[in-house]
């Protein structure tokens, strides 16, 4: 009964009902204006579109490497400038919003994210290029197979990460978000006990110490990838949750978001 | 390892509040209260205007109240010095205290209490004098006559109105020949001549132009350091500009009131977040 009341007075007196904020996808579409709507839909959506160019870029990148796939990293090297080109499209449309709009609130945190996120994804763009540029050196100097089981496996788990971030980003879902800084640390031993294993292989046989030391920055490569794709996570919790959780610790922000929800029941 | 153990046991300490860097942000609980509403309410007639609100206005702070029409945000500042009081039909129940005296209460002498609360209406309305004595009609009326006293006083109005360049060539003029943002300067200058403690800004600058505004904005701010300055305002973005804090007022409640910074980038309340975003609440 009083179940019942609450439910008829929520909807027929529109202030009563529970008013604590919560951001979803749908938050950016109900403005009075229609044309922001358009424009803040716009850079989610390019954003987006930026997100699934350079996690291909990745892929390829590492196909290329795996496969001895020289075509495929030229292509990965020269769509490079395609990635850079959307990082610069979708900053000027974000300044624009901020000169016309003064953006408060969600609104301006999302604009606020979307430029921090382009510079994320543009950096993650350039990690590709550079495992693209390494394939082709590995391929002058005759390849050889060390190493690459571990860089396919950093590279598939990164490439995870930053599908996850970006999907979190897409859903606003804070728990997706904190999943992709938790698998940071997963990609961060991953990386170390690659690292030792070709340290054994360099000792092993120096004279492939410069064939494994372009596996090592390859190697190097993709955790910054995993590092870029924590950064976007951050920026999820900050869009949603209204709180800047850079450099903070991943249980620290679990700990505090978990708070959060059981508070908003 | 051990550390992250730690933090977890120590996880319901953790607010989110707590990850921010909030240090240097302006904090209301650490404010001295000018103004201490308390559950007020207000009835035009039947119709209820102001509905059980409570509120510490912080001391030499800029306060603004933001809301749609008719939500109660110029009923509010005009009760703070009873200006309420002329309109028919009006009762008022609550208390608000200034200098711990409930200025509702029995015996409170009004021009008093408004000689220290002072008011800016939206139209400048300057009186059909000259410049001189518009500014000087307050101590006038007051008793004073003293030529030095009031020269220093206009002069002190005007400067601190960011006025005096202007006028002091032609201060024996009519007042009715200056712009409107000058107009409202030496409104804001007569208000202030008198040295009240509270400065009540009504829309001060939403019939001006953009320069007139910023003036006015850039005055705000000078003066807040001597006064308390409640200012009511359709446009947000002054409100975010000029103010300290602000309070969010929705069908005569206050719905939110919080430091600016935070109301502008992270409010609480779904329903603040819709008027200062702009969306159909």
């Amino acid at each position: 009964m009083a179940n019942f009341l609450t439910t008829y007075l929520q909807s027929n007196f529109p202030y009563l009902r529970a008013k604590k904020m919560k951001i979803n996808q749908e938050s950016h579409s109900t403005h009075i204006s229609q044309k922001f709507n358009q424009e803040l839909e716009e850079i989610r959506s390019q954003l987006l579109e930026m997100g699934g160019l350079v996690e291909q870029q990745i892929h390829d990148a590492i196909q290329s490497l795996t496969e001895g796939d020289t075509q495929l990293a030229k292509a990965v090297c020269e769509k490079d400038q395609e990635v850079n080109q959307l990082q610069l499209d979708i900053d000027e449309q974000c300044t624009k919003i901020l000169a016309r709009r003064q953006p408060a609130a969600s609104d301006l945190r999302l604009v606020l994210v979307v430029i921090r996120a382009t510079a994320d994804l543009e950096r993650i763009g350039d990690e590709s290029s550079k495992v693209a540029k390494a394939t082709l050196k590995l391929a002058e100097e005759g390849s050889s197979p060390r190493g690459y089981i571990e860089a396919r496996h950093l590279g598939n788990l990164v490439r995870k990460m930053v599908q996850d971030a970006l999907n979190a980003f897409a859903r606003f879902d804070t728990a997706q978000a904190l999943a992709v800084l938790h698998e940071d640390k997963n990609v961060d031993l991953e990386y170390q006990s690659a690292t030792r294993s070709l340290v054994t292989f360099m000792m092993e046989d120096p004279r492939a110490i410069s064939q494994v030391m372009n596996i090592m920055w390859v190697l190097r490569s993709l955790e910054r990838v995993g590092d870029h794709a924590s950064n976007l996570a951050e920026y999820v919790i900050y869009l949603v949750e209204g709180q800047d959780v850079r450099y903070t610790k991943t249980e620290v922000i679990e700990a505090a978001i978990g708070q959060n929800k059981s508070s908003k029941k | 390892m051990n550390n992250a153990r730690n933090n977890n046991t120590s996880a319901p300490a953790i607010k989110m509040a707590d990850l921010g860097r909030n240090t240097q942000q302006m904090n209301l609980a650490q404010e001295t209260t000018s103004i201490d509403v308390q559950k007020m309410n207000l009835y035009y007639g039947k119709s209820q205007a102001l509905k059980d609100i409570t509120l510490q206005i912080p001391k030499q702070r800029v306060t603004a109240f933001i809301g749609p029409s008719g939500c109660g945000k110029s009923t509010l500042l005009r009760s703070f010095n009873r200006m309420n009081d002329l309109v028919d039909g009006v009762s008022i129940d609550g208390e608000v205290i200034i200098d711990n005296q409930n200025i509702y209460a029995k015996g409170v002498d009004v021009a008093d209490l408004r000689r220290r609360v002072g008011m800016v209406f939206q139209k400048p309305n300057p009186f059909p004098k000259s410049i001189y004595e518009n500014v000087a009609y307050g101590l006038r009326i007051q008793g004073i006559n003293n030529k030095r006293l009031l020269d220093e006083t206009v002069e002190w109005a005007l400067k601190s109105a960011a006025l005096w360049e202007e006028t002091k060539d032609r201060l024996h003029e009519s007042a009715l020949g200056m712009s409107g943002g000058q107009q409202q300067r030496l409104v804001i200058a007569r208000t202030i001549a008198i040295k009240p403690e509270i400065l009540l800004l009504d829309e001060p600058a939403s019939a001006l132009d953009p320069i007139s505004t910023l003036k006015i904005e850039e005055l705000i701010h000078n003066l807040k350091d001597k006064f308390t300055i409640i200012i009511v305002t359709h446009n947000m973005q002054q409100a975010a500009r000029v103010s300290d804090y602000t309070a969010f007022m929705y069908l005569g409640k206050v719905i939110e009131f919080d430091n600016t910074d935070k109301l502008f980038t992270n409010p609480s309340q779904k329903q603040t977040e819709d008027y200062i975003t702009g969306r159909y609440g």
